[in-house]
């Protein structure tokens, strides 16, 4: 039992990573960011706009000199020379040390004209991340994308290939250099750019919510009474539908087609499958037993196929679509196609009141709703700059960690589904997760969607009885019921078998794929925010951050086992010290309705049990947020999927997926 | 479904306020039917089909604290062909939608839809997204329909129940699938620059060339 | 590592014991003849039991916790014969999907708004039962229901039934009493003291009345009768609903933004 105490630097626990990973059994790495891993005189800036830089971005600009710009009042600096953006970046990963691109999201700020690209670089060691901008004119156009391309990051973070490719779906701004920029979450030829301010939905009413036909003289009208084509949907002028080439998956296939014998992609884009005899194919060579290659003459001709799973499919975790290449049965290559859930949660959240956000944010990840709420509040309060009372904070603990455990729950039972232990570990497992939304049920009144938080406090203070079935819970069931768990499962030679060494990703190509959450702990980096940017109270509770050196499918599980022990460490200590709290103070301040908060920005993140969840969002001082902006873990957990799986068995892409524990609802938005 | 007729219903009870709307088109239920249908109610198979959050509550209707088995539906099959009944369970899209008007043309008669939550009633609380189909029922006919977001699980089980006395009204002598002939199938929409209904492509048609020409589109 | 093979065998003593619990539990509850138990559905769901967890719905529920809330209702004044409502408009604003309509009633001559709502509608298709409307309504006239089974078959109209206008809406108080019993019980308090604080403000008037009557030398004595007056309609820990005027929510919210 190795007792990690300081987090390792990234690249350390890969470069003695053998071939086969060994694995150092560290338990729970009692992994305190040293003071070091924060930077001394670390003044970010923190809600409304700040002229003061942090050291790390004055360094930068003395560096760049005059392509790096911050123009007070400016959250961040402005890389001013497009051009120079990449080097900028570069700098910041290797010399500053920020290695991982935490979230990148665009601003459109119309009036100004010109669309603002955020970038939000982090350390895997702890710290606040950074802000650094670039802008581009927007153009008037509907249709065309910026004509000012910004040039793509993916060679530096391999993490914003699906982030970029996310503005540019959303804001049409071109990124030079991307390797697949393509729709993401809409399709091909969808008519426009939806996150720019002047493009609206079809069933537009307002801008801004609340609406104005609701009250005084709300006479009830569907939405499609209102609307010309009677349904949510809206057209271009003069659009044939008898006469139009459909085609959502343009540009798809053909990145995949390359190695695919008998298909040529045409100028066009077009793939084409020409008529060859079959048995004409890349050939592969035999292999004995002992994977000798066996003579050159009993080699085989095979053809490399491509197989759709989902977006209906059993093991792919709600409406995902993964596009596999298999030579075999081994996956040569992998695509995702995302946005069959895509419910316009950002569009939505703009034209939403800061209030009205907050149960939609449950809706995001749907199995840990209260996390999701918790990071969207506290983001809020962070711009409003205010304080939610001593009891309200540990109630939030107390939910979110419970939330943790049962999202855990939910997460290995189905790992174990996509395993092929159909449904006999999942049954335990939500048993014990009903009892927990039964709680929840209790005190916030729906099992899923809690809509808990408030802004300075929570909804409901949890009743003597409520309190007395929380520490039942807590303190005799859950534990028995994990220690069950590891009987059932950690030691069965049959899942070692299956997940020992399957998905694995190294410790600095996970940091650089800005994966978060259990499987970048479970690759030996002690990361995680409830640590390293510590928010809430979490600094009053002793608890370690499991981590585990693996990388793999086991490890992945391993560390999510641990971390439900660890959240109940919190929610046992949370619960003793509930009663120095006063019972009913649950609010600070008066509670609102219609608040207003400062202008200026913040990005806001919690760690959910998915990994980092981030809100990036800018207020121009009214009801509504100008920009509400979602940096989600599972979608950008995703990124990271491809190299996973690429040359193991198509069976286990489904187990690593599951790994990975994703949900839809946070993946599209 | 099938146009009903009342053609063989004697004319007093067509007339009569006792008699439901449902139950006049069914009044000569034989005991072959309450057999028939006896049966058919207590096997009805869903789909392994969730779409979103209310796919979580589906779940855990079918885990052992609401053990969907005990009303006999008892698997969920991954494959349409295998299935009777398609809960939409969730938020509809655009991008979806085609597919699960192609799932829903795979499914083999008899064939049931449940549309669980507002979101698959009628785009719920995401409604006025632009990727979000305003209910399933614009594109395949739903049998049941659950509001709440999410329903609990019990009313999903209320929905079950509620289907079962659906099925129980139906007739031998009228069910459609026992027809000749071609099935009715459905055109699966089309992504374009928004989703296309290929039924009403026409009336589209129209409308975008009269907003082209500057009038407005009533 | 021990023997391979040992970790399967471990994971199905689980299963086992899973298997055996389910027997176990329920011949205890069946052989236990000592008076009361509690229901099977409750008892199954207890943090304590092991064994079958299953609740047959139907015929068996779990009780619903107290806050659980499904679609909304108005609550109807049995003992004033009235709408609870006031058409003030909170509800409507502070819905997320916006699934409220309300037309406010306009006095026939004087044009001025009338404390009742006209029309009231909620679209529970679009509803997504967060609660917002009940728990910010200052006047407790909209409540979230308990009432969960609401699936149907459509007969005619599809959706006729889920857009419930303010008939299908309205609910007597002795309904949201009997789901509601302790926010039940917290109204009647603040009503209470309400009503005292009336009672007191009418009094203390009556007397300032009086004494103005009787020429002025006995209005000192009087103000130090009743001096907590004031005081009392501060403390009372929901401060009197703003009658309906104009805007009182606009007010209200404004208000509290500072
Ligand atoms: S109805 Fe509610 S719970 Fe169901 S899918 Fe829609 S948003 Fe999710």
């Amino acid at each position: 039992m190795a007792e990690e105490t300081t987090p390792p630097t990234s690249a350390e626990p890969a470069a003695s990573k053998p071939a086969v990973p060994a694995r150092p059994a560290a338990a729970a790495g009692g992994a305190k960011p040293t003071a070091a891993a924060k930077p001394a005189g670390h003044a970010a800036p923190k809600g409304p706009p700040l002229a003061t830089l942090t050291p790390e971005l004055a360094q930068l600009q003395q560096q760049f000199g005059e392509s790096v710009i911050a123009p007070a009042p400016y959250v961040g600096v402005l890389v001013n020379d497009l051009g120079k953006l990449r080097e900028v970046m570069t700098y910041v990963r290797d010399q500053l040390g920020f290695d991982m691109l935490a979230n990148a999201t665009a601003v459109d700020y119309i009036k100004e004209g010109y669309i603002e690209v955020v970038y939000h670089p982090q350390r895997s060691k702890g710290g606040e991340p950074i802000t650094l901008k670039v802008r581009v004119p927007r153009g008037n156009d509907p249709v065309a994308p910026t004509e000012v391309a910004v040039p793509s990051l993916v060679p530096v973070y391999a993490g914003a290939e699906f982030q970029e490719r996310e503005i540019y779906d959303m804001f049409g701004v071109r990124f030079e250099g991307h390797p697949d920029l393509r729709r993401i979450l809409t399709w091909e030829g969808f008519y426009g750019w939806p996150l720019r301010k002047d493009w609206r939905e079809p069933y537009y009413e307002g801008d801004t919510k609340p609406f104005e036909s609701r009250w005084p003289g709300g006479h009830h009208q569907l939405a499609e009474e209102r609307v010309p084509w009677q349904d949510n949907v809206n057209y271009p002028p003069g659009f044939d539908p008898l006469n139009f080439q459909a085609n959502p998956d343009a540009g798809l296939y053909d990145s995949m087609l390359g190695g695919v014998p008998g298909v040529e992609v045409e100028p066009n884009g077009q793939a084409q499958r020409s008529p060859q005899p079959k048995g004409v194919g890349a050939s592969v060579p035999v292999l004995d037993r002992n994977y000798n290659n066996l003579a050159d003459d009993e080699e085989l001709q095979t053809d490399q196929i491509i197989v759709n799973m989902g977006p209906q499919h059993p093991s792919t975790h709600g409406v995902l679509r993964m596009v596999v290449k298999l030579d075999g049965e081994t996956v040569t290559d992998l695509k995702l196609v995302l946005g069959y859930l895509h419910r316009n949660h950002e569009k939505i959240g703009e034209r939403n009141t800061w209030l009205h956000n907050i149960p939609y944010t449950d809706r995001l990840d749907y199995i840990c709703g209260i996390a999701n709420e918790l990071g969207y509040v506290i983001t809020v309060e962070k711009m409003m700059g205010i304080k939610p009372t001593e009891r309200a904070e540990y109630l939030r603990v107390i939910m979110t960690e419970l939330t943790r455990i049962e999202s855990h729950f939910w997460a290995i039972g189905f790992l174990l589904n996509d395993l092929g232990a159909f449904y006999t570990p999942a049954l335990y497992f939500i048993t014990e997760r009903d009892l927990i939304l039964d709680l929840f049920e209790s005190v916030t009144g729906s099992r899923l969607m809690c809509n808990y938080m408030r802004f300075g406090g929570v909804s409901r203070d949890l009743t003597e009885d409520q309190i007395m079935r929380a520490r039942e819970l807590a303190f005799e069931r859950i534990p028995r019921k994990i220690d069950e768990l590891e009987q059932l499962l950690t030691d069965n030679e049959i899942i070692k078998a299956r997940t020992i060494g399957v998905g694995y990703l190294p410790a600095e190509r996970s940091i650089n794929y800005s994966l978060t959450g259990p499987c970048l702990r479970a690759a030996g980096v002690p990361y995680d925010i409830r640590r390293v940017d510590p928010y809430s109270i979490y600094d009053r509770f002793d608890f370690d951050i499991p981590v585990f050196y693996g990388a793999d499918v086991y490890d992945r599980y391993r560390v999510r086992v641990a971390e439900m022990r660890q959240s109940l460490r919190i929610v046992q200590q949370a619960l003793n010290q509930l009663d120095q709290t006063k019972p009913g103070d649950i609010q600070a301040g008066k509670k609102a309705y219609n608040h207003r908060v400062p202008a200026g920005q913040a990005y806001g993140r919690v760690e959910t049990p998915k990994g980092e969840l981030g809100f990036y969002l800018v207020s121009d001082g009214g009801q509504n947020a100008y920009r509400y902006h979602v940096r989600s873990s599972s979608f950008i957990n995703l990124n990271s999927l491809k190299e996973m799986t690429v040359g193991q068995k198509v069976a286990d892409a489904v187990v690593i997926l599951g790994s990975l524990d994703i949900v839809l609802g946070e993946v599209d938005r | 479904m099938a146009e009903l007729t009342n053609a063989n219903m004697p004319e007093e009870l067509q007339n009569d306020p006792r008699v439901p709307d449902d139950l006049k088109n069914n009044v000569f239920i034989t005991s072959l039917d309450k057999i028939y249908n006896w049966g058919r109610k207590r096997s009805v198979w869903p789909m392994l089909f969730g779409l979103a959050c209310c796919a979580i509550e589906m779940i855990a209707t079918a885990a052992s604290r609401h053990d969907l088995s005990r009303f006999g539906w008892e698997l969920m099959r991954a494959s349409p062909r295998q299935a009777d009944l398609m809960i939409v369970s969730g938020t509809v899209t655009k991008k979806m939608i085609p597919q699960i008007v192609r799932l829903y043309n795979q499914m083999p008669e008899p064939r049931y839809v449940i549309a669980m939550g507002a979101c698959a009633t009628a785009g719920g609380p995401f409604k006025e997204g632009y990727n979000v189909v305003s209910g399933v029922d614009k594109f395949i006919p739903v049998d049941v329909y659950i509001t709440g977001c999410p329903p609990r699980p019990e009313a999903l089980l209320h929905s079950f129940i509620k289907l079962q006395e659906k099925i129980e009204k139906q007739s031998l002598r009228n069910v459609p699938w026992y027809r000749k002939g071609e099935e009715d199938v459905i055109p699966v929409p089309v992504l374009g620059p928004d989703l296309v209904d290929p039924r009403r492509a026409q009336e589209i048609k129209g409308k975008a060339e009269q907003i082209a020409e500057g009038q407005p589109a009533a | 590592m021990g023997l391979l093979g040992t970790g399967i065998l471990k994971g199905l003593g689980v299963t086992l014991r899973h298997f055996i619990d389910t027997y176990a539990e329920d011949l205890k509850y069946i052989l236990n003849k000592s008076g009361v138990q509690q229901p099977r559905p409750l008892r199954r769901q207890s943090p304590k039991a092991r064994g079958l967890v299953t609740v047959e719905y139907p015929r068996e529920r779990l009780p619903l916790p107290e806050n659980f809330r499904y679609v909304p209702f108005l609550v109807y004044d049995t003992e004033k014969q009235d709408d609870k409502c006031t058409s003030c408009g909170i509800c409507a604003k502070v819905c997320p999907p916006q699934c409220i309509w309300i037309v406010r009633t306009e006095d026939p001559v004087t044009k001025r708004p009338v404390p009742q709502p006209k029309e009231f509608y909620i679209d529970t298709t679009i509803c997504m039962n967060c609660g917002y409307c009940a728990e910010f309504c200052p006047f407790d006239a909209i409540k979230m229901d308990h009432d969960y089974e609401l699936s149907y078959y459509p007969h005619q109209e599809p959706h006729a039934r889920l857009v419930q206008d303010k008939a299908e809406l309205t609910k007597p108080d002795t309904y949201h009493a009997s789901i509601h019993p302790t926010d039940w019980h917290r109204e009647l308090e603040d009503r209470a003291a309400e009503e005292a604080k009336k009672k007191a403000a009418a009094e203390a008037k009556a007397k300032a009345d009086a004494a103005k009557a009787a020429g002025g030398s006995a209005a000192p004595g009087a103000a130090g009768a009743k001096p907590a007056t004031p005081a009392a309609a501060a403390t009372t820990s929901k401060p009197a609903p703003p009658k309906a005027e104009d805007k009182p929510a606009d007010a209200a919210g404004e208000a509290s933004d500072q």
